[in-house]
């Protein structure tokens, strides 16, 4: 065996590993520690965990294109808030009001629209700028969150339209809508990063910024398709939530950026670009999600669980950091 | 006479303050090999991002065959069949070597897809051509350094070039490689392609090439016929005199020895490393980049864990396992990076110059000012360093007088050991001679100095004794007397540089 294969094999496998840690120890725990009878590894309750996933796990495809571009993206949490009101908003709208139910599509293509609109934004100013994306997307963070605020102060926005309620509750394969969506986002992007040029290009601008302008890429108009690519799915998961939810408050997808973020890099996507993969961020939005889960089936609070999960990636990336080292002779810093 | 593959007439490019490319014209013929000289901020890169696109020329045109051509970028260079081997490595790392290859054209199915087998098949082909042992699906992070060089020239190979620039294509490449390399240069030409060759490596440009263009300070010097010239003459247009290759030939007295290195190893880095270094003593360390220096250095500095051997200073055995450590023991080491490893750009002269020590610098728990002036008044008038007053920011400075505040920095620690890593690295012929002078007062006055340099002039000039390093072991210890230029290329490149030291 090469040296640095077992390394790799970890690193990839890793994630999957952990998975099925967490659900030998919420099962084995749930035992002793659960107030409920219904066992933690039940089918119906890991298919609720696939659907409860689907919020942060669509966002999460669109930032892992983004972070192995080299880039990151603040402002989803914002832009899925914003998008949630054009939907719900939209359908309210007097000029829609002769479509009956044709206003659905009409509502889910313009909350999409506006999503994808925002992010382009966010790749133009980082194109023509050249201000970090951080900086970019942490104004727009607040930027947009603050529209959200203008729109209808601290009221909830609220619309219900039952025939939309009743396309987001349907199962379809006894998978949720929302599964499906999620199922279906990840096959996309891991096609585009996978089997693509523009994906294939993301890697290289991630990993060599100037290796990429030096073999003619366009790296200024191919970031900005990947933040437009990232604003559409912010938009497509809360046009996916809040179909069937009916009402969003202003304060709706705050810290959705750090739990996205959080689930890419534990997925094994470099934050420095360049390395990363698709299947690996959908492992580590299921092992999010199972912590949720499983920690509140154990009984413990939503601090205990943020407290527990910022540990977990503080270790993760201490290891990651350890399985990166070269040997001994590597420069100390 | 035919028609030239690419010629450039008159083509002048401005930056603020700078005037980078002044007039500067040449052609390239079909089947030859046309070597671009000069030193470095000759212009050389510069003429080279004017041609590939990345720079626009304010003045000049450029003529690719009959056709007058504006570059908008790379790609476009590389349509028009002009192809750019980097000497800088601009590889992505974690892709493969098929995709590297390609990089910016990968091979299209529908919907945007990569053509895989398209791609490792025409990457194969070309990797058959070049004899190298990984193929299309290596990854390039795997490589060697050599044989990511190769990924880059196997570029060169991917379109109907009309003309390819190799940018010092050898500078990480060995001996046999080398072969490869001139053999795909040859195969090159019999086609009919036009090759523009930089290099800084005489031997090679007298081996390969047909005609010699020449650039000083942004301006066209001339073209020679390579077998009509000599190296003194080509020198000569490039530095606008001739070349002092005068050894150093004063010795100061010798004191004890102050650093004694045996057997040091660290890894695959370098192996088995013995030398020592006395007071008043200048050793010079020469070898190619790669080859182990550098890292002795970092070493010696506490920055990396030797893997064997021994580190003795006064004598004594010591391990040193931090640049604190290093420091507090009376090694200093000024870095071979001024701008990203010796200096903060943005803070002023006198901050700079007492940034390792400022801890100790305090009256009460606020900084002691008038101390630090002090210490800066006192190196700036023995360095001789030329700004305004301490005020001035470092990144304001000539090249010169930066180096000067990083290795006044180091003396302000009274060191026994000064190591500078490649120290005239981008500064201009004046303030290199001052520089090289002041690093021989400075072993006058007792200092044990370590210099690592990559150009020969520099060793011969200021070394007592030269230690020649070839793919990280020591070849041979010349002293000054012994050396000649021969015998230390020798040396390097790894060739009869058996015989004891």
């Amino acid at each position: 065996m090469k040296p640095g294969t077992l390394s790799k094999a970890l690193k990839s496998g890793a994630i999957w590993g952990f998975i099925v840690l967490e659900l030998i120890f919420f099962s084995i725990a749930g035992e002793y520690l659960s107030l409920s009878d219904k066992a933690f590894m039940d089918w119906e309750n890991m298919l609720l965990l696939l659907k409860q996933s689907a919020p942060i796990g669509i966002i999460a495809m669109g930032m892992t294109i983004v972070m192995i571009n080299g880039n990151i993206d603040l402002s989803v949490g914002a832009t899925y808030a914003i998008a949630a009101i054009v939907l719900l908003e939209s359908m309210t709208w007097p000029i829609f009001a002769g479509l009956g139910d044709m206003v659905i599509p009409v509502a889910w293509l313009l909350a999409l629209l506006v999503g994808t609109c925002l992010g382009a934004l966010n790749g133009l100013i980082v194109w023509k700028t050249g201000v970090d994306a951080f900086i970019v997307t942490l104004g727009s963070m607040l930027g947009f969150r603050g529209i959200v605020f203008m729109f209808n102060g601290e009221n909830p926005t609220s619309h219900l339209n039952w025939t939309l309620v009743d396309f987001a509750e349907a199962e379809f394969l006894s998978l949720a809508t929302a599964s499906w969506f999620l199922l279906a986002v990840t096959l996309v992007i891991w096609f585009v990063m996978a089997k693509t040029v523009h994906g294939r290009n993301a890697y290289a601008i991630g990993d060599n910024r100037e290796a990429a302008v030096n073999a003619g890429i366009r790296v200024g108009p191919h970031m900005m398709v990947n933040f437009a690519i990232i604003g559409f799915l912010a938009a497509l998961s809360a046009v996916v939530f809040y179909s069937e939810s009916g009402s969003v408050n202003p304060n709706d997808g705050q810290l959705y950026e750090l739990w996205v973020i959080t689930a890419v890099v534990l997925g094994g996507t470099k934050i420095t670009g360049g390395a990363g993969s698709v299947i690996g961020t959908f492992g580590g939005v299921i092992a999010i999600q199972l912590l949720r889960k499983g920690l509140g089936h154990i009984g413990a609070d939503t601090s205990t669980v943020n407290l527990v999960i910022g540990l977990i990636l503080i270790v993760v990336l201490i290891l990651d950091r350890q399985l990166n080292v070269k040997g001994k002779e590597e420069l100390k810093v | 006479m035919t028609d030239p593959v690419l010629h450039l007439d008159d083509i002048v490019k401005t930056f603020p303050g700078v005037r980078a490319l002044d007039g500067v014209s040449f052609s390239v013929m079909p089947g030859e090999v046309h070597a671009l000289m000069g030193e470095n901020g000759a212009g050389k890169s510069t003429l080279m991002k004017v041609l590939g696109g990345i720079y626009q020329p304010d003045g000049g045109s450029i003529h690719v065959g009959k056709e007058q051509v504006t570059m908008s970028g790379p790609l476009e260079a590389k349509a028009k069949g002009i192809v750019f081997i980097h000497q800088e490595l601009s590889l992505a790392e974690e892709l493969s070597v098929a995709e590297n290859i390609y990089l910016g054209e990968l091979p299209r199915k529908s919907f945007g897809r990569v053509d895989w087998r398209k791609l490792s098949d025409q990457t194969n082909t070309i990797l058959q051509k070049l004899n190298v042992g990984f193929d299309a699906t290596t990854r390039v992070g795997d490589l060697s350094i050599a044989n990511q060089q190769m990924v880059e020239i196997a570029r060169a190979l991917t379109v109907d070039a009309k003309a390819v620039i190799f940018d010092e294509p050898t500078a990480s490449l060995t001996d046999a490689e080398k072969v490869v390399l001139f053999d795909v240069i040859s195969d090159l030409q019999k086609e009919g392609v036009g090759i523009i060759y930089i290099s800084h490596r005489m031997e090679e440009i007298f081996k390969i090439t047909d005609r010699i263009s020449i650039l000083r300070d942004g301006q066209y010097q001339g073209t020679v016929n390579t077998a009509e010239t000599n190296e003194e003459a080509v020198t000569q247009m490039m530095i606008g005199r001739k070349l002092d290759l005068s050894r150093n030939e004063t010795h100061h007295e010798l004191g004890d020895v102050a650093l004694e290195v045996r057997g040091l190893s660290c890894g695959k880095l370098y192996q088995d490393i013995s030398f020592e270094v006395r007071r008043g003593e200048v050793v010079g360390f020469y070898g190619l980049v790669g080859a182990g220096r550098t890292e002795i250095a970092e070493t010696l500095f506490g920055l990396r864990d030797p893997s064997a051997g021994q580190i003795l200073l006064d004598g004594e055995e010591v391990r040193i396992t931090s640049p604190n450590d290093a420091i507090a023991r009376g090694i200093s080491l000024v870095p071979e990076d001024r701008k990203g490893q010796g200096l903060v750009l943005g803070m002023n002269c006198r901050d700079n110059m007492t940034l390792p020590q400022v801890q100790d610098l305090t009256s009460g728990p606020f900084v002691a000012e008038g101390a630090e002036v002090a210490i800066f008044d006192q190196y700036r008038d023995r360095l001789d360093i030329r700004t305004p007053g301490w005020k001035q920011l470092v990144g304001n400075l000539s090249g010169g007088n930066q180096q000067k505040i990083v290795i006044g920095k180091w003396l302000s620690m009274h060191p026994n050991v000064l190591i500078v890593d490649e120290p005239t690295r981008g500064i201009d012929v004046g303030s290199k001679s001052e520089i090289h002078k002041l690093l021989r007062e400075l072993a006058a006055q007792g200092y044990a100095v370590m210099v690592i340099s990559s150009e020969m002039p520099e060793v011969l000039h200021v070394a007592d004794r030269i230690v020649a390093m070839y793919s990280g072991r020591i070849m041979r210890t010349f002293t000054s007397d012994e050396v000649t230029e021969d015998s230390l290329i020798q040396a390097i490149s790894g060739l009869g540089g058996h015989e004891a030291a």
